[in-house]
């Protein structure tokens, strides 16, 4: 499940385990390599262990099993200050009695850099996040947004080649947040650093990371780029997890190469990929993403599968149309259609049929 | 537009000036609040301010002398007590009558205690010749000179009238004086003798060893506050239990159980003969002391640290310290240079709380003080209830309570008032 071992893995994690009460292992054998200069999101919902690894990895918390590697050097003993490693945090942790520039100056002056250096260094991080003006302020004189770019400014001020980010938009609102998303992707690809970056929000692993792992139960369900994890989840929990979903579930029929028949609960057939799936008469759940349904027959296969689905809800959003199922005994199908001209606009009450490509529909774990 | 063509007061709605309409709208809510703080305002003010300004007027009240002898205050004005020549008939005579109303009244004995406080001698002079003067008769038994020095040669002194001269105005200074070990005198104010300066040292002490016991409370409370401030709930509150015991505990109990501990047959003495560590002989002198007072204190005042330090120290986020460390700090820069500059607040508050029970401290050094260990309030308490000295015992309180005010406003200026925080 978890990724093999790369030549170029800059950050390894090899079979950590972690327990804080010596009964429960909030993370279990996680083996882990990220190469240098990617973007990696450990994503997961809360109780997943994914905090847990990475305070792991920058030194606050020590691994019950198991060793962490950076560049290849065992860090497990090695404790956080000497490790390197910039860190923004959930609520910034900025040092309010001291200005902003002063907060910018601390790594450097703890690393003992003279004070022209420092003050070149600090001036170039404030103006690398657009905030050159405000190294005289308090970070309470500043807004959410503004705090959070003098943080990562911070965490980046005394060039670190790893930088770690524990759900640093989580208290911004929308806009600010797909702003800074943006953002800090840019930066961290323009200088090049290596970023794990922690959040439980999807659209905001999917949008900022080049691979993405999904936690849970203290393991990496799946590791991926955005659009692999997106398109071919690997098991229900993460199909469920990440994006919009519907499920139905159901017995195999048959499989054939790529592709296999499952018998719902409700009796009916239809077309799937098999994923997890091996042996005929094996229970599966199936997952569909909304925006694959089709209920156009014309643009089916003719030997397409279709279900009867009777419409319950039509919510018009805007760029899009969402419409609430009911398809096999299930009140919460949701099928998403884009607002184009020749839309067709369902509405409640009507009997519409639904089908889909089989390699839309995964047939995963039960 | 109107608002910036117009240059008069906003108007309200039904065209009154909004200040005055906003005025009005408000008064009703500020006259419930009054309201509802006038019961304890009234309690305060006739309980706690009103016994207050009584007390620190009788500082500088001296009517006594100008009521009891208001005709010979009158004439001894001009007599020049520098000359060494004592006051003519005039002034015997006017005395005397001054006396038998006095004395008519009662009121002659409480004029001679109040002199007394000046010249010792006074107040038995007046109370035995107010026995014999009190038989003459102001038409018959002149001249007054002759009879009031066969009386008590003490009224040829001139000593005696300078004393009633130089007090007898209505308010002094007088008591202020004494105070810092200053006198009253007919030739001005002038240096107390050698023999009676007491009061300097007693301030002096005070405010040193109210120093010594805030450092001592910072010193031992700091560790406690932050680990009280950085324990899970549960044990911290155990802790809490603990610190908080002695204020269980009468401070009477308290501070006799330092006399049981510190004293030369005490058990800290007991424990280092049995250990061998002082010799029998040589047991140490830890109470009646200096010494004794510090401990003492400070162990009763350290809740009152410990307290509004936790309370500052909880609001510290343990991120803080993750971060300087992430940024490469090791614990000691961590905790020096992030966590300790955000507990001064604490620090602030806990000193300047601690510092002012202590100035005015007084069951505690009285009981393990003995001489050396004694504060002012020791005096002060010795001349309410002892010598009867009220008005230079008010002149001792209004002292302290200025010291306490200055203090406070150096400490405003310096490290900011709102920076202190009790929870």
């Amino acid at each position: 499940m978890a990724d093999t071992k790369s030549a170029d893995a800059f950050v390894e994690f090899e079979r950590v385990q972690k327990s804080y009460d010596g009964e429960v292992l909030v993370v279990k054998d996680l083996n882990l390599s990220i190469p240098k200069g990617e973007f990696l999101t450990m994503l997961g919902p809360s109780g997943s262990g994914k905090t847990t690894c990475l305070m792991m990895l920058a030194g606050f918390e020590t691994a019950t099993h198991g060793e962490i590697k950076i560049d290849g050097v065992s860090i497990n003993n090695i404790p956080p200050h000497k490790r390197g490693i910039g860190m923004v945090f959930q609520n910034y942790a900025l040092f309010p009695h001291m200005t902003i520039a002063e907060n910018l100056s601390f790594p450097l002056e703890v690393r003992k850099i003279g004070k022209s250096d420092r003050e070149a260094k600090v001036k170039r991080a404030l103006d690398m996040v657009e905030m050159g003006d405000f190294g005289g302020r308090r970070p309470a004189q500043l807004s959410g947004g503004q705090q959070q770019r003098i943080a990562l400014a911070r965490a980046l001020v005394f060039e670190p080649e790893l930088v770690l980010m524990d759900e640093p938009l989580g208290a911004l609102d929308k806009q600010l947040r797909e702003k800074m998303q943006f953002e800090i992707t840019h930066l961290a690809h323009e200088l090049g650093i290596t970023t794990v970056y922690v959040t439980h929000d999807q659209t905001e692993a999917l949008t900022m990371s080049d691979r993405v792992a999904v936690f849970d139960d203290g393991r990496i369900q799946q590791i991926d780029p955005p659009d692999v994890l997106y398109e071919s989840p690997k098991n229900a929990f993460v199909a469920q997890f990440i994006g919009e979903n519907n499920t139905l579930s159901g017995k195999v029929k048959s499989i054939k190469g790529n592709e296999c028949v499952v018998v719902l609960d409700s009796g009916e057939e239809i077309d799937a990929m098999p994923v997890n799936v091996n042996e005929v008469g094996q229970r599966t759940t199936v997952s569909i993403r909304p925006e694959r349904v089709e209920f156009d027959k014309s643009r089916l296969h003719a030997d397409a599968h279709t279900l009867k689905a009777e419409v319950l809800e039509f919510i018009y959003m805007g760029d899009i149309f969402r419409t609430r199922l009911r398809v096999a005994g299930n009140d919460e199908f949701i099928i998403k259609s884009r607002n184009a001209p020749d839309q067709v606009r369902l509405t409640p009450g009507e009997t519409i049929e639904i089908g889909w490509l089989a390699a839309d529909c995964r047939a995963l774990d039960a | 537009m109107s608002d910036t063509l117009n240059n008069g007061p906003v108007l309200a709605a039904d065209g009154t000036p909004l200040k005055k309409s906003l005025a009005r709208s408000l008064r009703v809510e500020k006259l419930r609040a009054l309201a509802l703080v006038a019961p304890l305002l009234l309690f305060v003010l006739f309980s706690f301010i009103w016994p207050i300004g009584e007390m620190l007027f009788r500082s500088v009240d001296n009517r006594d002398v100008g009521q009891v002898l208001p005709e010979t205050v009158a004439i001894l004005k001009d007599w020049d007590g520098t000359s060494g020549e004592l006051p003519d008939e005039a002034v015997y005579k006017a005395f005397t009558a001054d006396m038998l109303v006095a004395i008519d009244a009662k009121e002659h004995t409480k004029l001679g205690t109040r002199l007394n406080y000046e010249k010792t001698g006074m107040s038995s002079l007046f109370r035995k010749s107010g026995r014999k003067i009190k038989k003459l008769d102001l038409e018959t038994d002149g001249p007054f000179k002759e009879t009031l020095i066969k009386i008590d040669k003490k009224w040829g002194d001139v000593e005696t009238w300078k004393v009633i001269q130089t007090h007898s105005v209505n308010y002094t200074n007088g008591y202020y004086l004494n105070a810092i070990d200053m006198q009253r005198t007919p030739d001005g104010v002038a240096v107390q003798p050698e023999d009676k300066r007491i009061m300097m040292t007693l301030f002096k002490r005070t405010l040193w060893m109210s120093m010594i016991i805030t450092g001592m409370c910072v010193l031992l409370g700091y560790p406690v506050a932050w680990i009280l401030a950085n324990l899970p709930a549960r044990s911290a509150n155990l802790l809490m239990i603990l610190v908080l015991l002695p204020f269980w505990t009468s401070l009477l109990v308290r501070t006799s159980a330092w006399k049981v501990m510190l004293q030369q047959q005490g058990v800290i003495n007991d424990v280092l003969v049995w250990l061998g560590m002082v010799a029998d002989d040589s047991r140490l002198v830890i109470i009646n002391n200096q010494f004794g007072t510090v401990t003492a204190m400070t162990h009763i005042l350290l809740p009152f640290m410990i307290l509004p330090m936790y309370s500052v120290m909880q609001t510290i986020q343990p991120t803080y310290l993750r971060a300087a460390k992430s940024l490469g700090a090791t614990n000691w820069t961590a905790f020096w240079r992030v966590y300790f500059p955000q507990s001064i607040p604490g620090i602030g508050a806990g000193s300047i709380l601690v510092f002012i029970l202590s100035i005015g401290y007084y069951i505690t050094p009285e009981i393990v003080g003995g001489t050396k260990g004694v504060f002012i309030s020791n005096r002060i308490a010795y001349h309410i209830s002892s010598s009867l000295n009220w008005g230079l015992a008010a002149a001792l309180g209004a002292i302290l309570l200025a010291v306490v005010l200055v203090l406070y406003w150096a400490y405003d200026k310096i490290v900011g008032i709102d920076n202190v925080k009790l929870g």
